[in-house]
């Protein structure tokens, strides 16, 4: 049996140790605000965090996480920056599909919490790896903004 | 697009090359030398183009071993050589593509930039939310073609190999002062025994190895560095 601490509950897993984390949290756990967008980390929608970093949880293993402590985006908002990027999140309308959402909101607050003022470079490196099709792009960025604690320079639902 | 091919000389030949000395070629001859010319250059220029993609240095899956070098008696002469076996290695993409010539690496056989953008950082693991171990796992992914290794970072700034001649990868590489305070034994450590280094022989499913082994690159090495470790211009 292999363990995952998740949410900060520790699950006993008998699961092949090679098996993504993505798979044991939605089809094992039922946590499925993190989502499989490619399965080869280059969509970034399956992003978690292991002690506080931001993983792709479609190729992390069970083996690789074990030990570590997973957030995912439906515990994200119980953290201060988490629920600041949240917030923000919803103030901006950021959303419009939403499939890409989890993994940018997890990134983001990975972000904040390492530079709690990002420039525009820093936000252009901390989410090149979040890709949406949607193209919220511009929300993203002024929504990291605004969760930094810059004024709100875009109105709500609106890109510049 | 890196160019690990610096030293190389492009001759364009053009229709003035083909006259004779002293001759005065009719206007039909001129035209049709001066396309042929252009057809040359255009495809010493693609072939060129083509090259920079990739490692000049042929793509053998074999190194030879330390003792074939030794009919070659004169020193200087054998320390050339067997650093030219090791430039198989080093001008490897698997090497290449993590000692760029910047802040991004870049990826595959055709070393082109890395996608997504992914940047140094201050210590060569990356930046806040996009370190290299976002993505990189500790093991290759060969479901997920996504190479990894626990110690996955790029080389420092000052051991960017793309870009440079061999002689100039070499001169860096050998000296103390520019390579991060390597010497002999350290270099040797690094190309033999490094865990990341090591990567480069067990790619995941679909990447080129690099050729021979760790072990043979490493004895090469110390060959080379023992017999003066000489540097091609």
């Amino acid at each position: 049996m292999l363990e995952l601490t998740v949410n900060g509950t520790v699950h006993q897993l008998d699961v092949p140790p090679d098996m993504p984390v993505l798979w044991v949290l939605r089809d094992i756990l039922g946590l499925t605000g993190t989502k499989f967008g490619c399965g080869r980390a280059l969509c970034g929608s399956c992003t978690v965090h292991a002690d506080g970093q931001p993983v792709r949880s479609c190729v992390a293993t069970v083996s690789a996480l074990t030990g570590k402590h997973i957030t995912t985006i439906e515990a994200i908002g119980a953290t201060p920056i988490g629920a600041k990027v949240q917030k923000a999140w919803l103030d901006l309308e950021v959303v419009q599909c939403g499939y890409c959402q989890s993994g940018q909101i997890m990134s983001a607050a990975a972000l904040l919490a390492d530079n709690p003022k990002p420039t525009d470079v820093d936000i252009d490196e901390a989410m090149a790896g979040n890709i949406c099709r949607c193209a919220t792009y511009q929300r993203i960025r002024a929504a990291i903004k605004l969760a930094a604690g810059a004024p709100a320079l875009v109105a709500k639902g609106n890109a510049s | 697009m890196s160019n690990t091919q610096s030293d190389s000389s492009l001759q364009p030949v053009g229709g003035d090359r083909l006259r004779v000395a002293g001759e005065k070629p009719s206007a039909i001859l001129v035209c049709a030398r001066r396309t042929l010319g252009i057809c040359t250059t255009l495809s010493i220029l693609a072939a060129s183009l083509a090259s920079t993609q990739s490692p000049h240095v042929a793509r053998d899956s074999v190194l030879k071993p330390v003792s074939s070098f030794a009919a070659i008696k004169d020193e200087h002469a054998r320390s050339l050589a067997l650093f030219l076996e090791a430039s198989k290695v080093i001008t490897s993409p698997r090497c290449m593509n993590c000692h760029p010539n910047g802040e991004r690496p870049t990826q595959g056989d055709a070393m082109v930039p890395h996608q997504p953008l992914v940047v140094r950082g201050p210590a060569g693991f990356g930046v806040a939310a996009m370190r290299c171990s976002t993505c990189h796992q500790t093991t290759n992914s060969d479901d997920a073609r996504v190479p990894g290794n626990p110690a996955w970072r790029l080389a420092p700034a000052f051991l960017a190999w793309q870009g440079k001649s061999l002689g100039d990868i070499c001169r860096l590489i050998s000296d103390p002062t520019r390579n991060g305070g390597r010497n002999a034994a350290a270099l040797v450590h690094h190309m033999a025994e490094d865990s990341l280094v090591g990567w480069g022989w067990h790619p995941d499913r679909g990447r080129r190895p690099v050729p021979g082994s760790q072990k043979e690159f490493g004895a090469i090495i110390e060959a080379w560095l023992a017999s003066g470790a000489a540097c091609p211009r």
